[in-house]
């Protein structure tokens, strides 16, 4: 199939169509308006689903791993029928907007209340500039990444505005440990896109997409992640992700047995909910954008699978990345504070480093053909494994392996 | 246009206002971080989307944590967070810094012409930024550069120094 026919497929272009069918009476402004409304209604509704049936997903899959059912009991209401406990995630949000809203009385109530709702609206705001599909952009920005890290940065605020306001000893000094996480994580993070900026030469996501497009031979798709330095970004980017998103193995502010469950200590009912809320949009975003980076975005691993619309992929690629998070935090114990921040600031920070070297010399070599094509490989595959293995020997030494004498 | 504007810079001024009135340190902190991203709205608003990404980055995102680290790790109590002029002297001194800059500033505005733009706005990408920082003003960028990792490697020696005199930390 070619690829003007596989844009102008019917399937590629319903969203499209549907809305234009909605709102093409309308005079012009007024059509704008609505447009955009739609678009936010639909992040709304298509990724509160998403929120939903993840947590739902991820209670399933770590009680499966666990060797236990997980959540099985509620079922769907006046016909009584369980369906495996699907409608669990509906029960959880009546429960959390039924529970009692606590304010510690000492409380500064207004930074009390707007710590989650600030939490919520940046993590929200990331999706703006993720590109669904060919067609489903909801904003373009030329500017589109560094909007994208921008909105993300801005939580930090919420998580200290959380921890203060509480006037909880507890609740500021997890705070403090969260914030020193997240700084400590924000710079591989940011450090591991600026290969992709640079060799796409844009900052604009849907460009970015567009660097990937083609493939290999036929077969081996142009993603970044195919490449010695886009491999490295990959992984830098999903380890800091995953420390972004306070998930496991990184989820020392809201350990609840240990640490007390962090900043969330002084929260109830349905803010403690919207904190949970945030942090899975988070994580949906951070993987969406990891997509877009990375994984050549909202493009068919293979030409012959290009007929399946572009937003299937890219929703198909979400959920192997949201199941992969969640293999990750049953699989892997949590780390403690001094090895978190030392794993950031001594390893993943000179590795991205290196990488931007490596993006460079990727970058500088594009020209050559022929033979001179494996040198280029090795020269760059030798810059991301040797680094790695000498820098993981020297901050192992002398902590691992460890010797179990019993047990 | 022009009411947004206003609004943007109501937002902006009435946020600082508000946060040098403020007694407690952490919500002037806070309104002062609103401020920012008053001045980045107002970046938005001008057509400049990069600088504004770049201010919230920056200011609401990084800047902004070092304030508020600051101001905890230097109180001692919450009671030490609202904070009253010590003496006359002080607060005078205060006031002598602070109309300094002020008045550097609104001199520096006055004293640059402010001619009415009548040509369209023009569309700067960010590829001619990025090549404007890296070619023209490659220099400048870097002596930046250097002077910001001098002021922090300034802050660590500090920190650190402090750090040996306190007796109680010793195990």
């Amino acid at each position: 199939m070619s690829a003007a026919a596989t844009t102008d497929a019917f399937l590629e272009r319903a969203p499209q169509l549907l809305r234009d069918a909605i709102t093409g009476f309308l005079p012009e402004p007024w059509r704008w308006l609505v447009n955009s409304l739609i678009a936010v209604a639909l992040i709304l509704a298509v990724f509160g689903l998403i929120f939903a049936f993840l947590t739902l997903a991820e209670r399933k899959i770590l009680g499966r791993i666990q060797n236990r059912p997980g959540p099985n009991r509620a079922p769907i209401p006046f016909i009584n029928v369980r369906f495996f406990g699907l409608v669990q995630p509906f029960a959880d949000a009546v429960k959390a907007l039924t529970k009692e809203d606590i304010i510690p009385r000492d409380a500064d109530k207004v930074l009390h209340f707007l710590a989650p709702v600030a939490l919520l609206t940046f993590s929200i705001l990331t999706f703006a500039v993720i590109p669904f599909g060919r067609h489903l952009v909801p904003v373009e920005l030329d500017a589109g990444v560094l909007y994208f890290f921008a909105a993300g940065a801005a939580t930090e605020l919420a998580v200290f505005m959380a921890g203060w306001a509480s006037h909880n000893k507890y609740s500021l000094l997890a705070a403090m440990r969260a914030l020193a996480q997240l700084i400590s994580y924000e710079l591989p993070l940011l450090l591991a896109w600026v290969p992709v900026v640079m060799i796409a030469g844009t900052l604009s996501t849907t460009a970015i997409v567009e660097a990937q497009a083609g493939w290999k031979w036929g077969f081996v798709p142009h993603w970044h992640v195919f490449t010695p330095w886009g491999f490295t970004g990959f992984v830098i980017f999903m380890v800091a992700a995953l420390a972004e998103s306070n998930r496991s193995p990184f989820d020392l502010p809201e350990a609840e047995s240990e640490l007390i469950a962090g900043h969330l200590t002084e929260y109830s009912g349905f803010k403690y909910a919207m904190f949970f809320m945030a942090e899975y949009f988070g994580m949906i975003a951070l993987s969406g954008m990891a997509i877009t980076l990375f994984l050549g975005g909202w493009r068919a691993p293979w030409p012959f699978l290009e007929f399946i619309p572009s937003y299937a992929w890219f929703g198909a690629k979400l959920v192997v990345m949201l199941v992969g998070f969640v293999w990750i935090r049953a699989t892997f114990p949590r780390l403690r504070m001094d090895q978190l921040t030392r794993f950031a600031w001594k390893f993943l920070v000179p590795l991205a480093l290196i990488n931007l070297g490596t993006a460079a010399v990727w970058s500088l070599t594009s020209g050559l053909s022929g033979p001179l094509q494996f040198v280029r490989w090795a020269v760059c595959l030798a810059l991301v494994v040797v680094p790695f293995v000498v820098m993981g020997r020297k901050l192992s030494a002398g902590v691992a392996p460890r010797v179990y004498r019993y047990a | 246009m022009n009411a947004v504007l206003l609004a943007i810079a109501l937002v902006t001024l009435g946020t600082a206002a508000v946060a040098m009135t403020l007694r407690n340190l952490i919500h002037s902190a806070l309104l002062l971080i609103a401020s920012w991203a008053g001045v980045a709205a107002f970046y938005l608003w001008a057509g400049a989307e990069f600088v504004a990404f770049a201010e919230v980055l920056v200011y609401v995102g990084a800047v902004s944590m070092v304030v508020l680290f600051a101001v905890l790790l230097t109180r001692r109590s919450r009671a030490d967070f609202t904070v009253t002029p010590d003496s006359v002297g002080r607060a005078s001194s205060g006031f002598l810094a602070g109309g300094a800059v002020c008045g550097v500033l609104f001199g520096a505005v006055i004293a640059s012409p402010m001619g009415v733009m009548s040509s369209p706005t023009p569309t700067v990408t960010v590829r001619q930024i990025g090549a404007q920082l890296m070619g023209t003003h490659a220099a400048a960028l870097l002596i930046v550069g250097v002077l910001l990792t001098v002021a922090l490697l300034g802050a660590i020696v500090i920190a650190s120094a402090d750090r040996k005199d306190n007796s109680e930390d010793a195990p």
